[in-house]
């Protein structure tokens, strides 16, 4: 029995260790590590990195262009960008982590459920899966939070529920997968539960794909964040947002450019990093997948 | 194969059964109620009993479902809260536009996207696959109202050029319109743009390694014929499917960047009834572009058998 | 010139990280006209990777270090290596056709049988009519004893079965009538019932044209039903080459040896499945000495020290291994 399950468990994600250093040593793979690291490291110790208080106004240095006391400049209300570009990373990873974390939660809920037991549970399932799918992206979690009312935890519900699917298929896909070899009926026959073997054997094998799609939903969490609060349906003032300081800086532009500058450079990094590293880690994870 | 297509569209009721059920639940979780939110502070109970009953609210939740849907089917989505004009005709005419933007946006993304797809694929490994590679990427990095924003902050200060504020329609004046539509359509484009280049790329590389395209040269074929009728057909199949899912994102991009360009087309108006707290016009938008996506899907579903004989019709 | 085909100095290599790998190690081969000619060895030893050069068609990052594959094409006598474009595809499909191994793997899936078959002769033949055509595959059809040809040419693949798309296969490799025909492993993915009516397909076919066929294999049972003359690859290299009786008769290197023990034949049906032990090593870890030393049973420290070359040993057969360089020196 145990020689039947050792070429399942290679397959499965490789110790944290030797993954990181796999991504390491792949030139694409560092980038992304480094530029994600830097952006959580810009989250994780806000308050010590930023050099003034967000929320703190200056009437007499509104508008200031970059310079050593503004590194990045001030806004209309003469708050300092770089600080604010500081914490607004911490409300997009936080949001970010949030939102996936329900999505990954309820959709490996979902997808263990439905790859599991198969028959009508998995119909229904499916079936509201793909009435959520049925809704481009960002119009329902829109529509979400314009029924919930605007607020950081609304945003990070409608994100959450809106990347629900992606995880419930992928989950769904890969319990199959691991149902239908050998040593699932192997571990059946020695009389392990039905419970036991889920968590034995099928967690551990989409621990891949898993990581992958966690990746790019962190991205696309981001990227839907800074969309809605750039519509101004997300973050609320006075928490500072990259989406609502690009949105608030398009009255200014001509005369501070640098308003929109640093959040709009500041957003790119940061899904470019995450998807460098989704590449990555897939490439690593999946080598199947490489081309 | 007409049969296939009835079963499809007979498939497709349930779906929308579920879309408009979800946005009715959906609704039903607005705190408070809709009427206060139409009545605000200067509600009497007299007021607040003629809105309801105008509305249909004091009937039970199966039977406001059921006639909601039911003028829906006709065309019937309601009134404005705000401006008393039926949706319906509004979200036609707006659609419109959106619509030109939106094949606007696919068109630029494919021009660009399947060709430096094909040449990064047939070119592996080249500079100007890298290139490309680094190109696509961006494209599906860079987010839209980032992209603009910049775009229009870089003509701004380096052309001193501005966008026409005044929307102007297609069989108005098209050189105008072509004005307003082209740099959003372009930015709207650039998602798509990145994300088909990778799946053009990918895809073309796997189905070269196929032992058919061996054994297509080894006939004796040109390299075009080899690489046209033959990998590219065969690579268009994934490359389709993910078309029809980047759809939803274009049609969600469209909110965002028809916001920045004042773009007077659906997703402006879905916005701003959203903004206004207009139950029924962000109701009627979100039905309205939730089922248009389903179809689209639809569609490039059957599109798929055109092209792909292995899909079988049972 | 007096051969069809002449590979001289054949070196292949590959790309290995940054690495260039040899995979084809100088190989020297004789295709005389109207032969057949078997090329046999274990997966990794240079087989494939020599037609697909014959071809000129080998795949990224693979390509040919040094030789020459000299051709007495139609229009006089060619190097195949040297060809421009235009002049390759001249050959490619009109004189020489090439098979594959996975029959449902090497036809289009998206056209017709018809349309693929069209196309071979369009090609080449681009004033050809619609009718002209399909008459003409309709012979190819009937002559590789496709039951319903007019049915199966408006087939697509998918509909087909591996034996018939390798019907399919040999008929457009034929269409054309080809001086050579390169078959790669042709029956290794059929069924073995359908394995034997390809191969007497094929040995009819060869005796009704004027088509030389190169047989690749890792079975010496194919070779013996359809070949004259065999080249046995090791690493690489050729180890043994010699006429069909020659070799299975007079068995001279070990490795050849080992392959023909390996060879189930259907009279002993008791008999355990010989293996040779080991694996063939892949190119950049090959041994200074002979390249068979590691999983040889009859290996000396000369063999570890030092190549043996390849040399005749009587007249037409040619052996690569120190025991008989030793045998004929004494």
């Amino acid at each position: 029995m145990k020689k039947k399950n050792a070429p399942v468990r290679n397959r499965a994600l490789p110790g944290n260790e030797s993954l990181l250093r796999q991504l390491w040593s792949d030139p694409m793979g560092r980038a992304g590590m480094i530029g994600v690291g830097m952006i959580i490291l810009l989250a994780v110790f806000a308050p010590w990195i930023a050099r003034f208080d967000v929320g703190k106004m200056n009437s007499k240095a509104r508008f200031a262009a970059p310079n050593a006391t503004y590194w990045f400049g001030t806004d209309n209300f003469g708050r300092d960008i770089f600080s604010r570009i500081v914490y607004g990373a911490r409300v997009s990873i936080v949001v970010g982590v949030v939102a996936v974390s329900i999505a990954a939660g309820f959709g490996y809920l979902f997808g263990l459920i439905a790859g599991f037991f198969e028959g009508k549970v998995e119909s229904v399932i499916m079936m509201v899966m793909d009435i959520i799918f049925a809704f481009p992206h960002i119009l329902l979690a829109l529509f979400i939070v314009a029924v919930l009312g605007k607020s950081i935890v609304n945003t990070m519900i409608a994100i959450g529920i809106v990347n629900i699917p992606v995880f419930t298929r992928t989950v769904r896909a890969s319990v199959k997968t691991v149902k239908s070899t050998d040593y699932i009926a192997n571990a059946r026959s020695i009389g392990l539960n039905r419970m036991n073997i889920l968590f034995k054997h099928v967690t551990p094998n989409i621990l891949a794909p898993f990581t992958v799609q966690a990746t790019l939903a962190l991205s696309g969490a981001i990227l839907t964040e800074a969309s809605m609060s750039f519509l101004g349906l997300g973050i609320q003032p006075p928490d500072p947002s990259w989406g609502s300081m690009l949105s608030d800086a398009r009255k200014f532009m001509e005369q501070a450019p640098w308003m929109a500058i640093f959040p709009a450079v500041f957003i790119i990094i940061t899904i470019l990093s995450f998807n460098i590293l989704g590449d990555a880690l897939r490439d690593v994870l999946d080598p199947k997948l490489k081309l | 194969m007409r049969d296939y297509i009835i079963r499809r569209l007979l498939g497709l009721i349930p779906i929308l059964i579920g879309i408009s059920l979800a946005i009715f639940i959906i609704m039903q979780l607005i705190p408070g109620d809709v009427v206060s939110g139409i009545l605000g502070i200067e509600q009497t109970p007299e007021l607040r009993a003629m809105w309801e009953k105008k509305l249909g609210l004091d009937k039970p939740l199966v039977e406001q479902y059921l006639s909601w849907i039911g003028k829906a089917v006709t065309g019937d989505f309601g009134e404005s809260f705000r401006t008393g004009a039926p949706v319906f005709p509004e979200i036609m005419s707006r659609f419109k536009i959106s619509a030109e933007l939106a094949i606007m946006g696919c068109i630029f993304a494919w021009i660009i996207a399947l060709p430096l797809g094909i040449i990064s694929a047939l070119k592996r490994n080249s500079v100007v696959d890298r290139i490309v590679r680094v190109v696509a990427l961006m494209g599906v990095s860079i987010p839209n109202f980032a992209s603009a924003t910049l775009v229009i902050l870089f003509l701004a200060k380096g052309f001193n050029y501005h966008t026409p504020v005044k929307y102007v329609g297609l069989f108005e004046n098209i050189g105008t319109n072509m004005e307003i539509m082209v740099i959003p359509a372009f930015i709207l484009g650039s998602v798509m743009a990145g994300s088909v280049m990778r799946m053009t790329r990918s895809s073309m590389l796997e189905v070269l390694r196929q032992d058919y395209i061996k054994a297509v040269r080894a006939k004796g074929a040109p390299e075009r014929v080899t690489i046209f009728r033959h990998a590219f057909r065969n690579s268009s199949i994934p490359i389709i499917t993910l078309i029809g899912m980047q759809i939803g994102s274009l049609m969600g991009g469209t909110v965002v960047i028809e916001q920045i360009f004042s773009i007077p087309g659906l997703g402006q108006y879905t916005l701003t009834g959203i903004n206004q707290r207009d139950y029924p016009v962000v109701q009627g938008c979100v039905l309205f572009i939730a089922v248009l996506y389903v179809v689209v899907n639809l569609l490039v579903d059957i599109l798929y058998t055109y092209i792909d004989p292995r899909i079988t019709y049972n | 010139m007096e051969n069809l085909l002449e590979i001289r100095n054949l070196k292949i290599s590959t790309l290995r990280g940054r690495q260039k790998v040899l995979l084809l190690d100088e190989v020297d081969l004789n295709i005389p006209k109207k032969c057949s000619f078997g090329i046999v060895g274990e997966s990794g030893c240079g087989k494939s990777i020599t037609a697909n050069a014959v071809m000129n068609m080998l795949p990224y990052p693979l390509e040919v270090s040094h030789g020459s594959i000299r051709f007495d094409s139609r229009s006089g006598e060619v190097d195949i290596l040297k060809l421009d474009k235009k002049a390759l595809r001249a050959i490619r499909g009109q004189e020489i056709s090439m098979i594959f191994q996975e029959p449902m793997t090497s036809l289009d899936p998206i056209f017709t049988v018809e349309m693929q078959m069209y196309e071979a002769l369009s090609f080449h033949h681009p004033g050809m009519s619609r009718p002209q055509m399909r008459e003409r595959a309709l012979e190819m059809l009937h002559r590789v004893n496709i039951p319903r040809p007019e049915q199966t040419l408006t087939s697509y693949p998918h509909q087909l079965s591996g034996g018939q798309l390798q019907r399919i296969m040999i008929a457009i490799a034929l269409i054309n009538d080809p001086k050579l025909l390169l078959a790669d492993e042709p029956t290794t993915a059929l069924d073995v019932t359908i394995q034997a009516q390809i191969l007497r397909l094929m040995n009819d076919l060869k005796e009704q044209n004027d088509t030389s066929i190169v047989m690749i294999t890792h079975d010496l049972g194919v070779i013996a039903e359809t070949c004259e003359e065999v080249a046995v690859f090791y690493a690489g290299q050729i180890v043994e080459q010699a006429n069909v009786m020659e070799l299975f008769h007079h068995t001279a290197h070990p490795y050849t040896l080992g392959l023909l023990q390996a060879v189930t034949s259907l009279g002993s049906e008791t008999r355990m499945l010989y293996t040779i032990p080991g694996i063939v090593p892949p190119g950049g870890q090959w041994s200074e000495g002979c390249r068979f030393s590691d999983r040889c049973s009859r290996c000396t420290d000369r063999c570890r020290q030092a190549m043996p070359a390849l040399s005749e040993i009587s007249p037409g057969h040619w052996c690569r291994c120190w025991l008989n360089s030793e045998e004929v020196a004494q």
